[in-house]
């Protein structure tokens, strides 16, 4: 058995009276795509938050690389190598395709009180970039600005910024939400070969992506893991069955 | 093409031709009118470091100007009277050298912003405008009581400070040598707004999370942008104490920081000259409209609303068109 890169230890979150992580454990080893679905209202939004530092747990642990994470915010798991994409695009808008990625590999590479020297000008950074923009396919919109991209070009974009930060961890979520048919597919492809250079968390509505790619899944059904396991294991769970996949289609 | 560029270097052009042309034709008025411009223009330039990168709104940037015009009148009124500051447990004397007062002027700005920041940016959006504000106030107030320096009289310097090889009392060499600092500092800004430093500020000012999500804490970098920008507005408030050779708790009124605030918006907020454009606009309709009406500020209250209206990248923005991401 592997080490597992991140490892989440009985994590409980409630709002009030809404319980929205029940006892969650669940780990993620190197080279693998772990899948987190669940339906709407599951708490899988908010078990991100907490995984990436936003929001902090009411009592159980989250560890990376063997280290307890649980108190830094997320600035410092950043700088650890958490690499997270989000559910709504999150870009600075005003500026170019271009900067955001740079800005990323300027958070990748830190040393970020320099003034007088042109970032922009930088050629560490910009080969950085640009090659994390090729990657997603948005090589020919670097000079546009970030605002004037479709909806799906932002969401390539949220990959490629994260890409630039080479982290040691990928939490996306729903990196396909309106990618549209043909993007979906691009993106699993690429996902598919991503999962090499670090392995990924991935939140995600689109079920053929899910059981295309996943290694393990978890399903997440009122703030609890309700199984985990292979695709055909969840596929035939029948508690799952019975509260996500539906009992007609789950064939 | 880029008219911007085109633009600010006619807005330098105006500034430096208005003053020659006055002092070929012996008016020494204008000169002063000029430098007043070029001063102030200064102070905007710190505020909008803050305001216009930043997205901090500080309302409390007189505090800085009041700072710096202090740091000038206590060296110099203490030089005049020939009074050391202190004797014990060093020897620190006042001083009529410009250079001298202006590192005092900007050290005590920065480390005021650095401590009046590091309280205030714990808070966002209104709360940071009154804590601003709040603060700013304090130090009016304080140097109203504070009879050891004039109180609420302020401070009269005699002579003007000296600047080695210069004549400082003759207008137009005053000027340019405040000039030559605006140049040098919105140099600096220029700068400053391509470097990495720049980038993550302004990332940060349009979306914070994504910022925090590459790994860059934002609380130090606006700390850092705050600090800057109070020690330029502080070699302002310097300079402008030493142009109108008086400080008073004035420089340290909320009208002050709603003044500098006014000269940015008027010439276009996070406009590397807006800040020159808006001081200029605002001296000028100071002079011609102040002499129709003692009510000037009125037409200025309608300009400045037709500006958040209509024209929100000021002056330079209806000149310039949008802004154009750097390259």
């Amino acid at each position: 058995m592997t080490e597992p890169i991140l490892e989440i230890r009985n994590l409980c979150k409630s709002f009030g009276a809404v319980v929205a992580s029940e006892e969650v454990s669940l780990d993620l080893r190197p080279g693998e795509i772990h899948a987190l679905i669940g339906p709407n209202g599951a708490g899988k939004s908010t078990l991100i938050k907490q995984i990436a530092g936003n929001i902090a747990p009411d009592s159980g642990s989250i560890l990376f690389e063997g280290r307890d994470v649980t108190a830094l915010d997320t600035v410092a798991r950043a700088r650890l190598g958490l690499g997270r994409t989000f559910q709504i695009s999150s870009l600075a808008m005003g500026l170019t395709v271009l900067q955001n990625a740079v800005l990323g590999a300027l958070g990748r590479r830190g040393r970020v009180f320099r003034f007088f020297r042109p970032v922009m000008r930088d050629r560490a950074l910009l080969d950085a970039a640009r090659d994390a923009l090729q990657q997603v396919g948005l090589e020919d919109f670097a000079a546009w600005r970030t605002a004037d991209l479709s909806h799906g070009q932002r969401r390539q974009l949220e990959v490629a910024v994260a890409l630039t930060l080479k982290p040691r961890v990928f939490l996306m979520d729903e990196p396909m939400a309106g990618l549209g048919a043909e993007g979906s597919l691009r993106l699993t492809g690429f996902l598919n070969e991503l999962r090499h250079e670090a392995p990924i968390l991935l939140v995600e509505h689109d079920m053929d992506a899910v059981f295309a790619l996943a290694d393990r899944i978890s399903v997440l059904v009122y703030g609890k893991v309700i199984a985990t396991g292979t695709g055909d294991e969840i596929r035939a769970n029948p508690e799952v069955r019975r509260a996500y996949l539906g009992e007609e289609d789950a064939a | 093409m880029r008219r911007e560029p085109l633009i600010n270097a006619a807005i330098l052009a105006v500034l430096l031709a208005v003053p020659l042309w006055a002092w070929w034709t012996d008016e020494p008025f204008t000169i002063t009118l000029a430098t007043r411009v070029v001063i102030l223009a200064l102070a905007g330039v710190g505020l909008n470091l803050a305001l216009g990168l930043g997205g901090m709104v500080s309302f409390g940037h007189a505090m800085f100007f009041g700072i710096g015009g202090y740091a000038m009148g206590i060296l110099a009124s203490q030089a005049q009277d020939y009074e050391p500051l202190m004797e014990w447990p060093i020897l620190i004397e006042g001083t009529k050298s410009m250079p001298v007062i202006w590192l005092t002027a900007i050290v005590f700005s920065a480390l005021g912003a650095l401590a009046v920041g590091a309280l205030s940016l714990r808070t966002t959006g209104v709360y940071f405008i009154m804590i601003t504000l709040a603060f700013g106030q304090m130090f009016y107030y304080f140097a109203i009581s504070w009879p050891a320096y004039g109180g609420e009289d302020g401070l009269s310097i005699y002579v003007r400070n000296e600047f080695p090889g210069l004549n400082t009392l003759d207008p137009i060499q005053f000027f340019a040598l405040c000039f030559a600092i605006l140049l040098a500092v919105l140099f600096f800004m220029s700068r400053l707004a391509k470097s990495a430093f720049g980038l993550a500020l302004v990332a940060a000012r349009q979306n914070q999370e994504r910022v925090q999500t590459v790994g860059i804490g934002v609380y130090r970098l606006r700390l850092a942008a705050f600090t800057i920008s109070g020690a330029i507005t502080g070699l302002a408030g310097a300079l402008f104490a030493d142009l109108n050779r008086f400080v008073s708790p004035t420089m340290f009124s909320w009208q002050t920081s709603g003044e500098i605030m006014v000269f940015v918006i008027l010439g276009g907020v996070g406009r590397l000259y807006g800040p020159v454009a808006g001081a200029a606009l605002f001296i000028v309709l100071e002079n011609v409209l102040g002499g129709l009406s003692e009510y000037w500020h009125i037409y200025l209250g309608a300009l400045l609303l037709g500006v958040v209206l209509f024209a929100r990248g000021g002056l330079i923005g209806l000149l310039a068109g949008r802004e154009v991401a750097h390259d």
